[in-house]
């Protein structure tokens, strides 16, 4: 069963892991801090940079190609810690903090074609050929790769709702004039 | 018994007498009851009885997953009539999953696990286990479960059980309650914990102002020397774990440390009665003292109530409010949470609700820092809060942690002491909850890379095993005609 699935996955993974394997290779003649800024990126090779993965994108922002706001799932504290590494002042003011998201598959619309698990790069989606696929939000870092693939347009990306033991009190807003 | 000092504190109006000579009054079970799944600290419960069950009072409802857990308990007789999202207790106002029990009225008791007998001479893992199957967590309000620190004997080398009565809040009477009428079952409860942990000397920390509390714990320990009551100075936030132990043991815990560390464990005296109650009769933990008090409550009372009654039936057991409440708060008015609304469940660790009429309540208007240094000294951490706001304030977060913001306990004292009105724990615990936010990305983002890197490897070892296993075909034809 698993080797139809994995012969679904099709090139697009494959050359993924080449380019994947390939930068590994390279890093030893990278420029150090390129290294140093891939290690501080999440390493999910999730893509929403706009880069492959995080080597290209880290290779972009020691070229200085890339704003250091670039990568949505790091957030805030990734952005924070760029600017830092590469002593840019970034206004960080503005930066949108991006909710983070997680894949819903709709039942009713998932006929079991496999292929959004082939897209999955961390194996949250389980399922197999003709029966309904799940997603286990808990590993899903909300790509959205899936949802591209899916023939009926059954994934959602939906907002991983906040609970009572992830809320936190909001920043005081000010009235006067203080500090 | 010698007393140590700590730094800071502060002296609020404590308002204790509103309801402190309130004898403990029983509220019967309501029709509905509402059992959330998280009501401790750890993972979320499990529950094992489906909508439409019938269940008897003390039977489990959901059972804890791992050792940091804790398993909850039916605390009337009646019928699951629902398990839904119910607004939880919370300043948040978020809901959360929640069983909810349609009371038949009986009150009618499940058959409850056997008393343990002689439990001084029992396995401590004996005791241990029972008091995690019991669902006990800590009552003070740290809703750590009882068992884990119980167990803190095999890990530490220990030689003290703290109980701490200090119940430092301003307002909150139901600690002293507890003290005054079952000072029997706390020492009870205290003497099989130390049996647990192995450790022969209990020191009772309780502040002053409780003379009634310290004599009849006195009085039930009497002729054992290894109970200590240790009254200790009236000044918030005394009854803090780590300030407490240092306060009569002079033992300094470093922050983000555990007591265990300097061979104390803490436990409220409250624990110790639901301990008690546990080991000797089998009960699990269904029911709690809570304080209901405030200028707005017409008659502040000290009420026994099942876990999952509403917060609306505690109020109109005291009589309803006497005027419009400005504030309800779960819990003491310095380190309590707005409540979202009456219609929330009392859950483990709600030790009070309080309704503040609007003279109880300060409204002022913020004003610029005018660096007096009051909060400075008053701080028991010995951080420095003016600093560290200004700094959260320009969202420098990572500069505020470097002034240990991670160490500030959320005690309020700071905001208490400051002339203009800053809301300077506000600022903490703010910052503390972003700070735990990235913490939480971080460990993901490396779970997420692990599984990544595992994926990849995967693929790729397939490839190649696809690649040779072709080119072992291609061999083969190529060698067979030779
Ligand atoms: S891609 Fe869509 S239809 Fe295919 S298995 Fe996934 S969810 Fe189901
Ligand atoms: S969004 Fe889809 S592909 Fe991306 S991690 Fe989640 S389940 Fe996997
Ligand atoms: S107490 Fe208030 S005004 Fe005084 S130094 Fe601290 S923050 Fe500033
Ligand atoms: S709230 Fe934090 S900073 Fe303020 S006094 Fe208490 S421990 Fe110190």
């Amino acid at each position: 069963m698993i080797v139809a699935i994995v012969s679904l996955m099709g090139m697009g993974l494959a050359l993924g892991a080449l380019l994947g394997a390939a930068s590994k290779w390279l890093a030893v003649e990278e420029n150090p801090i390129e290294a140093e800024l891939q290690a501080m990126l999440p390493g999910s090779q999730c893509g929403q940079c706009g880069y492959v993965g995080c080597a290209q994108a880290a290779a972009a922002l020691a070229r200085g190609e890339a704003p250091v706001t670039l990568c949505p799932p790091g957030g805030r504290a990734v952005a924070e810690a760029l600017a830092k590494k590469l002593g840019v002042k970034a206004d960080l003011s503005a930066h949108e903090e991006k909710v983070p998201q997680y894949a819903y598959i709709r039942p009713d619309l998932c006929f079991g074609c496999t292929r959004c698990m082939a897209e999955c790069n961390v194996d949250a989606i389980i399922g197999a050929t003709k029966q309904m696929h799940d997603v286990i939000a808990d590993l899903c870092h909300g790509c959205g790769k899936c949802a591209l693939v899916c023939p009926t347009q059954g994934i959602e990306m939906r907002p991983v709702p906040a609970t009572v033991s992830s809320w936190h009190w909001p920043k005081p807003q000010r009235a006067a004039s203080a500090h | 018994m010698k007393i140590f000092d700590i730094p800071g504190g502060v002296h609020p109006v404590y308002r204790k007498e509103l309801a402190s000579e309130q004898p403990i009054r029983p509220l019967p079970p309501p029709p509905r009851l509402y059992i959330p799944l998280q009501q401790h600290v750890g993972a979320l419960s499990v529950p094992i009885v489906a909508v439409g069950s019938h269940v008897s009072k003390g039977q489990v409802l959901c059972v804890r997953q791992g050792t940091l857990s804790a398993t909850q308990h039916a605390p009337t007789s009646g019928t699951v009539v629902a398990i839904e999202s119910v607004t939880a207790p919370h300043a948040s106002g978020l809901a959360q999953d929640t069983i909810v029990i349609e009371a038949d009225g009986r009150d009618a008791w499940a058959e409850l696990p056997e008393p343990i007998d002689d439990p001084l001479a029992a396995d401590p893992q004996q005791i241990i286990d029972r008091v995690a199957g019991s669902g006990i967590v800590g009552l003070g309000g740290a809703i750590f479960p009882a068992a884990v620190k119980l167990g803190m004997g095999k890990q530490y080398k220990l030689d003290t059980l703290l109980l701490n009565g200090a119940e430092c809040e301003p307002y909150l009477t139901c600690d002293d309650r507890v003290m005054r009428e079952h000072a029997d079952e706390v020492i009870d409860g205290a003497r099989i914990m130390a049996h647990a942990l192995g450790v022969r000397r209990i020191l009772i920390g309780v502040e002053g102002n409780k003379p009634q509390a310290i004599a009849a714990l006195e009085r039930a320990a009497a002729g054992d020397a290894g109970i200590t009551v240790v009254p200790v100075p009236v000044r918030y936030p005394v009854g803090y774990a780590q300030h407490l132990t240092r306060i009569v043991t002079g033992r300094e815990t470093p922050a983000e440390h555990r007591n265990a560390e300097v061979g104390v464990v803490t436990h409220n005296v409250a624990t110790a009665r639901a301990v008690h109650h546990a080991v000797r009769f089998g009960r699990p933990l269904i029911s709690r003292i809570v304080t209901v008090t405030g200028g707005a409550i017409r008659q502040p009372s000290n009420l026994e109530v099942a876990i999952g009654a509403l917060v609306s039936a505690l109020v109109d057991a005291c009589g309803g409010f006497s005027c419009e409440p400005r504030q309800l708060v779960l819990g003491g008015p310095m380190m309590g949470q707005p409540l979202p609304g009456l219609e929330v469940p009392i859950v483990k660790g709600s030790a009070g609700i309080l309704a503040l009429s609007a003279d109880e309540v300060v409204e002022a208007r913020e004003r610029p820092c005018i660096r007096c240094g009051s909060c400075v000294s008053v701080c028991p951490c010995g951080l420095s809060p003016m600093d560290m706001a200004a700094l959260i304030r320009k969202d420098k977060l990572d500069a505020a942690a470097k002034l240990f913001v991670g160490d500030c306990i959320g005690c309020g004292s700071c905001s208490w002491a400051c002339p203009s009105h800053i809301p300077l724990v506000q600022y903490f615990n703010y910052a503390n909850g972003v700070l735990a936010e990235q913490e939480r990305q971080r460990r993901k983002n490396e779970r997420v890379r692990t599984l990544a890197e595992a994926h990849a490897l995967r693929v790729e070892s397939l490839e190649r095993a696809k690649k040779e296993a072709r080119a072992a075909k291609l061999g083969d034809k190529t060698e067979t005609p030779a």
